[in-house]
């Protein structure tokens, strides 16, 4: 990647114009100037300007992730909120919420204020997302309010389910006083029993703990019936079952205040994915069966599903090293991320880019006229149609735990403007 | 020579090989009916007995074969939680692989930790059972065991009985008494038998008078105390009375049933005594093929010499 300032005059020549809040490619020219929209329009000529050629690519807007673990504070041999940062670009994303599962977690507006902070000088928008309760123990419900005046934009306990049921309904009521989203982590810790892949004829073979993909919907029912009480907005975040969906669809006919996320890895694989014992492989919720994976595709095809989130979840080497049942959850997801949504749906560009620019703005009340005059650049150019093979080189993150290494994809990131700088990613590390 | 490099397992090990190490532990079951017990097919050689989970019986017939051989052992037993706290198992295992050994033979709890051995070493890797996933030396013991006592494997119908769901030794018997052409039903409490387990071919009931009834021998496996505590079963009491092999209930089936078990026994809990010690029982026959069916797999796997044995 060549990251470097966006110079004071760029023009984006030749390239199609994907507006996600109208559903249309146009072919036109965007003028930048000292980093905000100067012109659109056909043949734009200004001889002071530096140029980049966008034939045949795709300029959208800049991609916005709801779900990463950036794992600052305390984690830092994983990830730091500056490596997450160059992920994010590498990926098109200009935009992220970072969960709260750090060490300490982000349960107070000091905490999110940290992360306000010393992002500020990061090459995008990081919003943090605040905890649902101090120490994400499941118990006592944080200054909520507090934590949304210094920054954030959720609230979770992500990472850890919230068990007791009434503390949830809690946390549902108490945040309607606010327009922001609940997000509950939805597994019930007893179903899942400790497992450490989806249970099923593979995980009888491997002799691997299963977790039942029931241990997901009974608690996003729950959840839904709790938010149906109460007049809140609430987000399922990693849906990886096809029962969930269903559970899904059905709420959100009566209650227009549910939306629900699903990871590019969900959508990619299925849990015999698994028999070599990859720990790149091992995630939470876990990879589930090849019917769980076409659901989830349906679901997002009949709207059922809003968006895509990574769940970026950075490990280090040394634990995903580890024995299968030893090494922790997750996988890293910004880099592959456009590459596999635009391989594996088989939906038109504009539908899939809508997955991961305007459908996670709208969830979080973000901005989504990016495409005005004078509208600050928040870019993404893509070319839809290059296949090539995902590498370490394309991983900028501090970790590289992806089970995305050496799978060919389509579509690829070429340029992303974020936040005053040009991040080009023609040339590779 | 055998096709693979390592016995990992036996869901994906080649059928003809599989015969051909229970054809060769009958070879060298004469041996062990000699009055010098002692080829010297393995010498020189070098095997380390890594355990990670204690296992006397396991190590110690393991330890007798390679001795047998002639091949140098070391035996290496950690717990897990002792190496969770400083080594990683990676620098543990390369720092035993830089001593120039040819073979290791490991025990641990976690499923998949032999495969991930073989990630990091370059010698032989023999499963001597990795957590509930497989044991594939115990099913080939227990292999040649029923061969010894039928004289073919084909066409028998096995009985397994116990905690199928927790079981690498339910596991590793399923597929290689498939592989060779044999039936094989299972038996327990539904919390111990989940449905899932079709999938590996077998027939599935809860009723132990329908196994008994359909099988020509049942191999009995150990019920794990401890899982009474999560709940999978409420009491040894009616364990017993729904599972346990008494001589009333094989009584009642008018009919020889062959009765194996991997040891050690919970007597009086999955099996009696009278049972256990019977006629019809070859729980000792599979100890001694225990050492024969391992010097099988060290010579095969290890490239020992034809002509010696
Ligand atoms: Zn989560």
């Amino acid at each position: 990647m060549n990251l470097k300032k966006i110079p004071k005059k760029l023009l984006l020549r030749g390239g199609k114009i994907l507006d996600p809040t109208l559903d249309k490619l146009k072919k036109a020219d965007i003028l930048i100037e000292k980093n905000k929209i100067a012109a659109i329009g056909s043949k734009i000529k200004d001889d002071n300007a530096s140029i980049i050629d966008c034939n045949g690519l795709v300029i959208t807007h800049g991609f916005c992730d709801l779900h990463v673990h950036f794992r600052e504070p305390g984690q830092e041999d994983k990830e730091t909120l500056a490596t997450g940062s160059l992920a994010a670009l590498a990926g098109g994303f200009t935009r992220v919420c970072a969960m709260p599962n750090t060490s300490p977690p982000l349960d107070s507006p000091e905490a999110i204020n940290f992360i306000v902070d010393k992002s500020v000088d990061c090459p995008i928008f990081i919003h943090p997302i605040g905890a649902v309760t101090k120490n994400q123990k499941g118990e006592e419900l944080t200054e909520i309010q507090g934590m949304i005046k210094e920054g954030a934009v959720a609230i979770s306990d992500d990472g850890i389910p919230i068990s007791d049921a009434q503390v949830m309904r809690l946390a549902l009521e108490y945040t309607s006083m606010f327009d922001i989203p609940v997000i509950n982590h939805a597994e019930d810790e007893s179903l899942r029993n400790n497992g450490v892949m989806n249970e099923g004829d593979n995980s009888i073979r491997l002799g691997l703990k299963g977790n039942p993909s029931l241990s997901e919907s009974i608690m996003i029912q729950r959840d839904l019936e709790l938010a149906n009480l109460v007049n809140t907005k609430i987000h399922i975040p990693h849906v990886s079952t096809s029962k969930a969906v269903s559970n899904i669809k059905r709420m959100k006919k009566i209650n227009p205040k549910i939306t629900a996320e699903v990871t590019p890895h969900h959508l990619y694989f299925n849990d015999q994915a698994l028999s070599g014992y990859n720990t790149n492989f091992k995630v939470a919720p876990p990879i589930r069966s090849e019917d769980d994976r076409k659901a989830l595709i349906k679901g997002i095809k009949d709207g059922t599903i809003d968006c895509v989130a990574t769940d970026h979840a950075p490990h280090t080497i040394e634990e995903k090293e580890d024995l299968f049942d030893m090494a922790p959850f997750g996988m890293i997801g910004l880099e592959s991320c456009f590459g596999v949504i635009n391989k594996i749906l088989d939906i038109p560009i504009n539908l899939i880019i809508k997955l991961i620019t305007k459908s996670p703005r709208e969830i979080m009340g973000f901005n989504n006229n990016l495409f005005e005059i004078g509208s600050y650049i928040e870019l993404t150019i893509v070319d839809p149609n290059l296949e090539w093979v995902f590498n370490k080189n394309n991983i900028y993150s501090k970790s590289k735990n992806s089970p995305f290494i050496g799978e060919t994809l389509k579509g690829k990131v070429l340029y992303t403007l974020s936040k005053g700088y040009l991040a080009d990613l023609n040339t590779i590390n | 020579m055998m096709k693979q490099k390592h016995l990992l397992g036996l869901e994906h090990f080649p059928a003809d090989d599989l015969a051909k190490i229970i054809e060769t532990s009958f070879s060298f079951k004469e041996i062990l009916d000699r009055p010098i017990k002692k080829v010297p097919s393995l010498q020189g050689k070098t095997i380390v007995n890594l355990f990670f989970e204690n296992s006397t019986r396991t190590r110690i017939s393991f330890e007798l074969a390679q001795k047998r051989l002639s091949a140098d052992t070391v035996n290496f037993s950690a717990s897990s939680s002792s190496l969770k706290k400083g080594e990683s198992f990676k620098d543990t295992v390369q720092n035993i692989e830089a001593m120039k050994i040819d073979a290791v033979v490991m025990r641990h709890p976690s499923p998949g930790s032999s495969l991930h051995l073989t990630k990091y070493i370059d010698s032989v890797v023999i499963n001597a059972g990795d957590g509930t996933h497989e044991h594939p030396t115990q099913a080939i013991l227990d292999m040649t065991s029923l061969k010894e006592r039928f004289g073919k494997i084909e066409g028998l119908k096995i009985g397994i009985i116990g905690d199928i769901a927790h079981s690498r030794v339910a596991r590793s018997n399923i597929y290689g008494l498939n592989k060779m052409g044999a039936e094989v039903m299972v038996c327990g409490p539904p919390t111990l038998v989940p449905y899932d387990i079709q999938s590996l071919g077998v027939q599935i009931t809860h009723n132990l008078d329908e196994i008994l009834d359909w099988a020509d021998a049942i191999n009995v496996l150990r019920i794990q105390l401890e899982r009474m505590d999560r709940g999978l079963f409420p009491s040894v009491r009616e364990y017993r009375n729904l599972f346990g092999i008494t001589n009333e209930r094989l009584q009642k089936h008018n009919k020889e049933i062959v009765i194996m078990h991997p040891g050690p026994m919970n007597r009086g809990v999955e099996i009696d005594s009278a049972a256990a010690d019977g006629k019809s029982a070859i729980i000792l026959d599979q100890v001694l093929n225990g050492v024969a069916s391992r010097m099988a797999i060290l010579y095969l796997f290890l490239g020992g010499n034809q002509n010696e044995s």
